[in-house]
C-alpha cells in the first residue's frame, strides 16, 4: 500500500473516530457556555447509545433509534438540570452521580431485557444509518489525489457524520450571531446581569441543558446504530471525558472544538494503525502513549503552558436570585 | 459551601443523610421492580448475603476496607474545599508502589517487615500522583476536578504500559506481575483469629490498618493545628489567607494526604487478596469513595458506616446476582450513582422543609 492510500485511510478513520467527540464536545459547549458544568457527557452518550440500540432493534428503524437516544439523553440531562439549576446542587457531584447511574442502568437493563451480557441484539443493515455515497464519488474515484480524497474521505460516511460537521457552524452561528446565543453566553458569564435585564436565568439554562441532551443523544446513537451494529456495555469507553478534554483544549470555542476533536481522533486512528507495527528508527511504540496524549495535552494546556483556558465565569455556580 | 441556618445536630448529621439515602434506595427499588423482580425479596437476599453468616460478614468487611481508605481520601480533600475525583488513579499508583516493595523483598523477609515499607511506598506513590494536580491548582489555577479526571486516565495508560511491557511476569500471557511469596502477603484475619468463623473471607490485616486510619484522620482534622487550617481553608479561603494560612501549602498537604490514603487502599487489594499487581485492580473503589465521603458527611464515624454499607452492597450484591440473575452486579453501580445523586447533588432537597419544621419550633 502506498503512502497516499495509507494517509487517506488514516484520515478516513480520523473522521469516523472524531464524530462522536465533536457531537459530545459541542454538547458540553452549550451546557457550559450557559454556566452549567457537565462532566456527565459520558453518561448521556451511554444512555443514548443504549436507547438507540434497543429501539432500533425493536422497530427496525434507525430514525426511531435516534429519536429514542435523544429522548433518553435529554431525560438524563433534565435530572442534571433539576439537581443543579432548580435544587442548586453541586454540578460536579451531579455529573459524577449520573455517569454511574447511566453505566449501571444500561448494563443492568441490557442484561435483564436481552440476556446477552449487556449487549443489545445485533442490528441488520436496514436498522442502522448506512454510508451515503455523495454524487459523483464513484465517477471521480480514479482521478489522482483529488478523486481519492473525495470518494474515500469526503463521501461514504453515514448521515450522522455529516450532521456532526454541520453542527459546528450551526453552533457557532447561533451562539455568536443570534439573540438567544448572546443571552445564553451572558447567562454563563454574568447571570445577575441577565436577570436584571428581565430575562429568566433558569429557563435559559434549562434550554442549554436540553440542547446538550440532544447532541449527546445523537453522539450515543452514532456509536450504537451507525458505527456499530448494536449497543455493548460501556461502549463509550471514556469518549465523554475525551470530549470534555477537547472542549477545554478548544477553550470553549466551536471551531476550535472541531479541530481539537479531529486532532484527538487522529491520535486514536494512528494508535490503531501502529498497534504491533515497528516504526523505523523508533521500534515498537506503546499504544498507551497515544491513549494518554489527549489527556496529557489538556493538562499541559490547563497548566497555562500553551495559552490559557478560561472557562465561562459563572460556570459551576447555581444562580440564586435573592441574596437578601 | 454557603452559610446555613443552624439545624439541630441530630437532624443535620442523622436525619438528612437518612432521608437522602432512603430516597436513593426507594428509587433503586423502583429499578428492581422495573426489571420484574421483587424488591423486598432482593433486600432480604442482599442483607442475608452481607450479614447472615460469618463468611459473608468477612467479605463485607473486606470490601469495606477499600472504601474506608478511599472514603477518607475524598473526605480529607473535601475538608480542604477540594474535590478529588482522582482517588481511582492515586490508588492504582499506590498499588504500583506497594508492588515494587513486595517484588523486591517478599522472598527474604516476613510480611510484618514488608508491610511498613509497602505502606510507605503506597502512600508516597499515591501522594505523588495527587501532588501534580494539587500543584497545578495551587500555582497555575488549573481546575482540580478536571486535572484529577485527566490523571485517572493517565494513570490507566501508565499502568497499562507498565503491566504489559515492563512488570509482566516472564512467560505470562496476562498483564500481571508474578504472585508474591509469603513475605508479600497480608495474613487474613481468619488465620489470626480462627475462632471467629470468617470462612474463606479475605478480610485481612489491612482492615485493622483502616480502623487506625479512621482514628488518625479524626485526630488530625479535629484535634490538630494542621487539621484546623485545612478546615478553615476549606470553609473560607479568603479568611484563611488573612489568617496567614498558605493556600499553596494547604492545597498540597490536603491533596497529598488524600492521595496517600487512596494509595493505602491497594494494601488490602494487592497484598491482602490478589497477591500480585493486575490491571484495574481498583475496580471503581476510588469512585465509591466519593459516595462514601458524601454519605458519611466527611466524618470518620459516618465514613465507617457508609463504607460498611457499600461493602454490604458489594458482597450482598454478589449473592443477589447469584440468586436472581436478572439483578446483575451492575445494580450496585446504579445504587452508588443514586446515593451520590441524593446525598450529594440533591443534599438540600429536604433542608428548607426541615429548617421550617425545626428552626421555628426551636427558635420560639
Amino acid at each position: 500500500m502506498d503512502a497516499f492510500t495509507t494517509l487517506i485511510l488514516i484520515l478516513d478513520s480520523t473522521v469516523r473516530l472524531a464524530t462522536p467527540l465533536i457531537l459530545a464536545a459541542l454538547a458540553g459547549l452549550w451546557s457550559e457556555r450557559s454556566g452549567v458544568f457537565d462532566i456527565g457527557l459520558e453518561g448521556k452518550m451511554l444512555v443514548g447509545a443504549f436507547a438507540a440500540g434497543t429501539v432500533a432493534h425493536l422497530t427496525g428503524s434507525p430514525w426511531a433509534g435516534l429519536g429514542a437516544a435523544i429522548l433518553a439523553a435529554v431525560a438524563l440531562g433534565l435530572v442534571h438540570g433539576f439537581a443543579t439549576i432548580t435544587a442548586r446542587g453541586n454540578q460536579i457531584v451531579s455529573g459524577v452521580a449520573l455517569n454511574f447511574v447511566a453505566a449501571g442502568l444500561t448494563a443492568l437493563l441490557g442484561q435483564a431485557w436481552f440476556q446477552q451480557g449487556g449487549r443489545t441484539p445485533a442490528l441488520p443493515g436496514s436498522a442502522r444509518f448506512q454510508p451515503i455515497e455523495l454524487p459523483g464519488a464513484s465517477m471521480v474515484a480514479d482521478v489522482p489525489v483529488l478523486g481519492g480524497l473525495y470518494s474515500e474521505l469526503v463521501s461514504g460516511h453515514n448521515l450522522l457524520v455529516y450532521l456532526a460537521f454541520l453542527a459546528v457552524p450551526v453552533t457557532s452561528l447561533v451562539l455568536f450571531r443570534t439573540r438567544f446565543g448572546l443571552r445564553l453566553r451572558a447567562v454563563g458569564d454574568n447571570p445577575a446581569a441577565v436577570d436584571t435585564a428581565g430575562i429568566g436565568v433558569t429557563l435559559l439554562r434549562y434550554r442549554a441543558v436540553v440542547i446538550c441532551g440532544v447532541l449527546t443523544g445523537t453522539a450515543g446513537a452514532y456509536l450504537s446504530i451507525a458505527q456499530s451494529a448494536g449497543f455493548i456495555r460501556d461502549m463509550t469507553a471514556g469518549k465523554g471525558f475525551i470530549a470534555l478534554a477537547a472542549l477545554i483544549f478548544a477553550k470553549w470555542m466551536p471551531v476550535n472544538v472541531l479541530f481539537t476533536c479531529l486532532l484527538f481522533g487522529f491520535l486514536d486512528a494512528v494508535a490503531i494503525r501502529l498497534q504491533g507495527v515497528s516504526v523505523p528508527g523508533i521500534g515498537l511504540v506503546p499504544v498507551q502513549i497515544f491513549q494518554a496524549l489527549p489527556y496529557a495535552l489538556t493538562v499541559i494546556l490547563l497548566a497555562g503552558f500553551i495559552g490559557r483556558a478560561v472557562p465561562p465565569r459563572a460556570g459551576g455556580v447555581a444562580y440564586v436570585k435573592d441574596r437578601g | 459551601m454557603r452559610a446555613r441556618k443552624a439545624l439541630p445536630g441530630w437532624v443535620d448529621y442523622g436525619l438528612i443523610p437518612l432521608l437522602n439515602v432512603t430516597c436513593a434506595f426507594l428509587v433503586s427499588g423502583l429499578v428492581v421492580l422495573a426489571i420484574g423482580a421483587d424488591p423486598l425479596e432482593a433486600v432480604q437476599i442482599l442483607v442475608w448475603g452481607a450479614f447472615g453468616f460469618g463468611e459473608g460478614i468477612g467479605f463485607t468487611l473486606f470490601y469495606a476496607t477499600n472504601f474506608i481508605f478511599t472514603g477518607l481520601a475524598v473526605a480529607i480533600a473535601f475538608h480542604g474545599g477540594l474535590f478529588n475525583i482522582g482517588a481511582e488513579g492515586q490508588a492504582a499508583l499506590g498499588g504500583l508502589g506497594a508492588t515494587l516493595v513486595c517484588l523486591a523483598v517478599d522472598r527474604f523477609v516476613p510480611w510484618w517487615v514488608t508491610l511498613p515499607f509497602a505502606a510507605i511506598a503506597a502512600g508516597l506513590f499515591g501522594a505523588g500522583w495527587a501532588a501534580i494536580p494539587a500543584w497545578l491548582q495551587a500555582k497555575r489555577g488549573s481546575h482540580i476536578v478536571i486535572t484529577t479526571i485527566m490523571f485517572n486516565f493517565l494513570a490507566a495508560a501508565l499502568m497499562g504500559y507498565l503491566l504489559v511491557d515492563v512488570l509482566v511476569a516472564p512467560g505470562s500471557m496476562q498483564p500481571e506481575t508474578r504472585t508474591f511469596a509469603a513475605g508479600g502477603r497480608l495474613p487474613p484475619l481468619r488465620e489470626l483469629f480462627p475462632d471467629i468463623g470468617l470462612g474463606q473471607a479475605p478480610v485481612n490485616v489491612a482492615f485493622l490498618l483502616a480502623l487506625v486510619a479512621l482514628v488518625a484522620i479524626w485526630v488530625l482534622v479535629w484535634r490538630t493545628r494542621l487539621g484546623y487550617e485545612i478546615r478553615v481553608f476549606g470553609a473560607n479561603p479568603v479568611a484563611a489567607s488573612y489568617a496567614g494560612i498558605s493556600a499553596t501549602r494547604i492545597t498540597m498537604i490536603a491533596m497529598m494526604l488524600s492521595g496517600a490514603l487512596a494509595g493505602l487502599m491497594s494494601l488490602n487489594e494487592i497484598m491482602g487478596y490478589q497477591q500480585r499487581l493486575l490491571l484495574d485492580f481498583t475496580a471503581g473503589a476510588g469512585f465509591v469513595g466519593i459516595a462514601v465521603a458524601l454519605m458519611g458527611r466527611a466524618h470518620p464515624v459516618g465514613i465507617f458506616l457508609a463504607a460498611v454499607l457499600f461493602g454490604a452492597l458489594y458482597q450482598g450484591g454478589a449473592e443477589l446476582a447469584f440468586e436472581i440473575p436478572e439483578i446483575s452486579r451492575d445494580m450496585i453501580v446504579v445504587i452508588q450513582g443514586l446515593v451520590i445523586l441524593f446525598a450529594g447533588a440533591l443534599e438540600n432537597l429536604f433542608r428548607p422543609a426541615l429548617v421550617r419544621l425545626f428552626v421555628r419550633r426551636g427558635g420560639i
